[in-house]
C-alpha cells in the first residue's frame, strides 16, 4: 500500500461520510449519524497514515521533507485540519447535524487535490528557497486558519438556511428539517468563535511567512499578489471581528461575512496561483 | 464618557471609521495584484494603451503600495488606532483597577446572570456558607462586611482587558519598524564571481553604489543538483575582510544568510561565467588553500606558494556529455606535472616538496541580495505582541462574581450575580454550576 492509494481511499471515505451526514440531516435516522462519525474517524486515520507514509516515501527517495511543500500536499493538510476541527466541534457540542455543512468541504479539498489537472501530485525534491522550517510553520498555520474559515463558512450557510426557514413561519418552531439544527444563537456563537480561531492562525501564518521571506531574501513584505491577498483576507476577517465586537453585528450579517471571507481565502489560495502571478507561483507547479 | 466629545476626536476614534478604512484597504489592495507593479513605462503602454497607462501613472497605480494615497490610508488607520485607544484606555484602566467591593447594590440587582436565594440562618452564617461554595471554584475571594450585610467578590483575568490594546499597539510597532526600515535601511544586490572581492554593492531599484565599509570576498560557489536536474543547493563561501585581515567566514545558502555590522547577505542567485574555469588548490602539507579563476591556455599563478598552472588543452569526453582538461602544474624548478581531469573532479598532485589537491569546476558568480533593515526587530517584536494579544483577547476573559448577603423583612437574602466581558455562554455555564451548588445546599432556597 502506498500513500497515494491511502489518500485516494480517504477521498472516498470522506465522500461517504459527507453523504451520511447529509442523509442524517435529511432523514434524521440516528443510526446514520453514528455511522457518519465512525466513517469520519476512519477517514481521519487513513488520511493521517497516508500523510505519514508520504513523508516516509520522500525519505526513501532520498529527498526527505515534510509533506507540506506543494499544492497537493497543502490541500491534503487542509482537509485533514477540517476533519480534526469538525470532530472537535461534534464532540464538544454533541450535534452531528453540523457535519452535513462542514464535512463536504473536507471532501472537496481532497477531491480537488486528487483530481485537478493543474498541478502534479508527485513527491518532488525541494528547491533551495523551500528548504526552511519557517516554511513548514507557515504552511501549517495558514492551512489551520483556512480550515477554520471553511468550517465557519459551513456554519454560516447553516445559519442562513435555518434563519430563512424560521422567517417563513414567523419565527415559530417549524418542526421541519432545520429544527434539528442547533439554536440560531448557538450557531452564531460557534461561527464567531471559529472565525476568531481562524484569525489567530491566519495572523500566525502571515507572520511566519514574513519571517521566512526575510530569511530567504531579506524582505519580510514585498506586496506580491499572494501576500497581498492574504492581507486582504485578514482585513476582511478583521473588519468582521470589529463589526461584531463593537457594533454588535451578528446573525445573518456575520454568516454572510463568513461566506465572503472564505471566497477571499479561496482566491488567495487558488486564484493567485492560477490567475495571477508572483513569487508564490511555485505552488502551482 | 463624562466629558463632551469633540466631534473631530469622535470621528477619529470611531470604529465605523476603522471598518471603512479596513474595507477600502481590502478593496484597493486588489488593484495591485491585478495590474503588475513596477514595470517599465513601455510595458504599461504595450499592455494597457497610452490612455490607461497615463491614468495609472497619475494615480501611482504602477507602484500603488508606496503611493501617497495608499500610505495615507495606512496613516489614517494608525491615527484611528491611536485616537481610539487613547479614548478608551482610561476607561479600561478604571475597570481593571476599580474596587469591585464598592459596586452599589442597585447595580448588582440589575446584573445578568443573577439569582436570589433565601438563607435559613443569620447573615454571618450565610456569608460563610456562600464563601465555602464559591471557594470550590474561585481563589482569592475578597470580602466587605458591615453590621447588616456582607459582599463577597472574586474575579479572574482582569488584565486580559488589555489584550486588545496589545494587538492595536502591535500594529503601530510593526508600522514603526517598517518606517525605520525604509528611512535607514536599503536593499541592494551584487553579482560576485568566485575568487573576487568587492567593497561596494548596488542599490535595488535605484542607481546608487553603496560602499560596504569592508571587503567581501566570495571564496567559492557550489551548485548542487538533484538527480532530476533541479537545483538542490546554492552555496557561497564568503569572507569578510578589513585591511586584508579576515574578520569572518561563513558558508551561506538560501535561508541561511550572513550578517555583519547590520548588513545581511542572502544567497539569491548564481550565474555561470562563460568560458571561465575555477581552480581550487590546497597544499595538503601546510593546509593553505585558495581558489583562482582561470581561462584555458592562460597561465595562472598562486602568489606566495610559487605555484603556476594552467589548462593546456581540452577536448570533448568520449560520451560527448562534457569536456576533459589537460592540466600543466609546477611549484619549483622540477619537471612540471601534466595530467588529464574532468570538470568537477579532484586530482591529487604529488610534487617533490609537497602534495596538492586540485579541483577544477566551472567558474560561477554568486548573486547576493544585500539588506540593511534596522527596523526588522521592531517588526518581529510587533508580530510577537500581536499573536500574544490576539490569544489573550480571543480566548481569555474577565469574569466577575459578586455575592451580596443582606437582610430583608427579617429574612437573609443572598444575591449571586456576575458577568464576563467575553465568552458569555461559557461564563453562564460556570455560573449555572455555581447556582446549582447553592440550590443543592440545604439552607439556601431559590427565589427564582
Ligand atoms: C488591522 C488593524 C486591527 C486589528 C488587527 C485589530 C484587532 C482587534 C482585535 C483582535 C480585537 C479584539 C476583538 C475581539 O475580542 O473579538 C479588537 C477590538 C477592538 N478594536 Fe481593533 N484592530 C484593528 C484596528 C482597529 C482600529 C483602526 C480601531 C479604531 C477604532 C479599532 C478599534 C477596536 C475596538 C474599539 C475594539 C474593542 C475594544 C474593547 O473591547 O474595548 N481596531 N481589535
Amino acid at each position: 500500500m502506498d500513500s497515494s492509494q491511502l489518500l485516494g481511499i480517504t477521498t472516498f471515505i470522506l465522500l461517504a461520510a459527507s453523504a451520511l451526514y447529509i442523509g442524517l440531516f435529511i432523514f434524521r435516522v440516528q443510526g446514520l449519524g453514528v455511522a457518519a462519525t465512525a466513517l469520519t474517524i476512519v477517514g481521519l486515520l487513513t488520511e493521517t497514515a497516508g500523510i505519514i507514509l508520504r513523508w516516509m516515501e520522500s525519505y526513501r527517495m532520498g529527498i526527505g521533507h515534510a509533506p507540506l511543500s506543494n499544492m497537493y500536499e497543502s490541500l491534503i493538510f487542509f482537509a485533514w485540519s477540517i476533519i480534526v476541527l469538525y470532530l472537535f466541534i461534534e464532540f464538544r457540542f454533541k450535534n452531528r447535524m453540523i457535519g452535513a455543512f462542514v464535512m463536504p468541504f473536507a471532501f472537496l479539498g481532497m477531491a480537488y487535490g486528487s483530481y485537478a489537472t493543474e498541478f502534479s501530485r508527485e513527491i518532488t525534491p525541494l528547491i533551495p528557497a523551500l528548504q526552511s522550517n519557517w516554511l513548514i510553520a507557515h504552511v501549517i498555520a495558514c492551512f489551520i486558519g483556512y480550515a477554520a474559515f471553511a468550517v465557519a463558512c459551513g456554519l454560516g450557510i447553516m445559519y442562513l438556511m435555518k434563519a430563512r426557514s424560521q422567517e417563513k413561519v414567523g419565527g415559530r418552531a417549524t418542526g421541519g428539517l432545520l429544527e434539528s439544527l442547533p439554536a440560531l444563537r448557538q450557531i452564531d456563537d460557534l461561527t464567531h468563535k471559529t472565525i476568531l480561531f481562524g484569525f489567530l492562525w491566519l495572523s500566525a501564518g502571515i507572520i511566519t511567512g514574513a519571517i521566512w521571506a526575510n530569511s530567504a531574501w531579506g524582505t519580510y513584505w514585498s506586496w506580491d499578489p499572494k501576500e497581498t491577498w492574504s492581507i486582504i483576507t485578514w482585513f476582511i476577517y478583521g473588519a468582521t471581528l470589529h463589526a461584531r465586537f463593537t457594533k454588535g453585528w451578528g446573525g445573518k450579517r456575520i454568516a454572510w461575512l463568513a461566506i465572503i471571507g472564505l471566497l477571499s481565502v479561496v482566491f488567495t489560495y487558488y486564484g493567485v496561483n492560477f490567475l495571477l502571478s508572483g513569487l508564490h507561483s511555485y505552488g502551482g507547479r | 464618557m463624562k466629558q463632551k466629545d469633540n466631534p473631530i476626536i469622535a470621528f477619529f476614534a470611531s470604529v465605523s471609521l476603522a471598518l471603512f478604512v479596513l474595507f477600502i484597504l481590502a478593496v484597493t489592495s486588489i488593484i495591485g495584484t491585478v495590474i503588475p507593479q513596477n514595470e517599465t513605462p513601455d510595458k504599461y503602454i504595450q499592455f494597457y494603451g497610452e490612455k490607461w497607462s497615463t491614468i495609472f501613472h497619475a494615480l501611482n497605480i504602477t507602484d500603488m503600495y508606496h503611493s501617497w494615497w495608499f500610505l495615507s490610508l495606512l496613516a489614517l488607520l494608525s491615527i484611528n488606532l491611536v485616537v481610539c485607544t487613547l479614548k478608551r484606555l482610561p476607561h479600561v484602566w478604571q475597570t481593571v483597577m476599580q474596587d469591585n467591593l464598592e459596586t452599589p447594590a442597585t447595580r448588582l440587582n440589575k446584573m445578568t446572570p443573577g439569582r436570589t436565594f433565601v438563607f435559613n440562618g443569620p447573615v454571618g452564617e450565610a456569608a460563610a456558607a456562600a464563601r465555602a461554595l464559591l471557594a470550590k471554584t474561585s481563589r482569592r475571594i475578597r470580602e466587605k462586611s458591615t453590621n447588616t450585610e456582607t459582599l463577597l467578590f472574586t474575579q479572574k483575568g482582569a488584565w486580559t482587558r488589555f489584550g486588545v490594546y496589545a494587538v492595536h499597539t502591535s500594529i503601530l510597532i510593526i508600522f514603526i519598524g517598517a518606517i525605520i526600515g525604509t528611512l535607514y535601511g536599503f536593499k541592494a544586490f551584487v553579482m560576485l564571481p568566485a575568487g573576487a572581492t568587492t567593497d561596494h554593492v548596488y542599490e535595488t531599484g535605484g542607481n546608487r553604489t553603496i560602499p560596504l565599509g569592508f571587503d567581501l570576498r566570495c571564496e567559492q560557489f557550489t551548485l548542487t543538483l538533484y538527480d532530476t536536474g533541479s537545483p538542490k543547493e546554492f552555496r557561497s563561501e564568503l569572507t569578510i575582510l578589513k585591511d586584508k585581515t579576515e574578520l569572518l567566514r561563513k558558508s551561506i545558502v538560501v535561508n541561511d544568510p550572513l550578517s555583519f555590522q547590520g548588513l545581511t547577505f542572502y544567497q539569491a542567485s548564481y550565474q555561470p561565467i562563460e568560458g571561465q574555469l575555477f581552480a581550487q588548490l590546497k597544499n595538503t602539507r601546510t593546509g593553505v588553500s585558495t581558489g583562482l579563476p582561470m581561462k584555458p591556455r592562460t597561465e595562472v599563478s598562486w602568489p606566495g606558494e610559487g605555484v603556476r598552472f594552467g589548462v593546456v588543452y581540452f577536448e570533448e569526453t568520449a560520451n560527448k556529455t562534457g569536456y576533459r582538461f589537460k592540466i600543466w602544474f609546477t611549484d619549483g624548478p622540477e619537471t612540471p606535472s601534466e595530467f588529464w581531469m574532468d570538470l568537477g573532479a579532484t586530482a591529487k598532485i604529488e610534487r617533490p616538496g609537497a602534495t596538492y589537491d586540485f579541483t577544477l569546476t566551472q567558474h560561477f558568480a554568486t548573486g547576493l541580495q544585500v539588506a540593511k533593515d534596522p527596523g526588522v526587530w521592531w517588526v518581529y517584536i510587533g508580530c510577537g505582541l500581536m499573536l500574544t494579544g490576539i490569544t489573550v483577547a480571543f480566548f481569555l476573559s474577565h469574569r466577575r462574581i459578586w455575592i451580596l448577603v443582606t437582610t430583608e423583612h427579617d429574612r437573609t437574602k443572598v444575591l449571586v450575580c456576575g458577568g464576563a466581558n467575553k465568552n458569555k455562554l461559557g461564563f453562564e455555564k460556570d455560573f449555572n454550576a455555581l447556582i446549582a451548588r447553592f440550590a443543592n445546599h440545604a439552607q439556601f432556597t431559590s427565589q427564582g
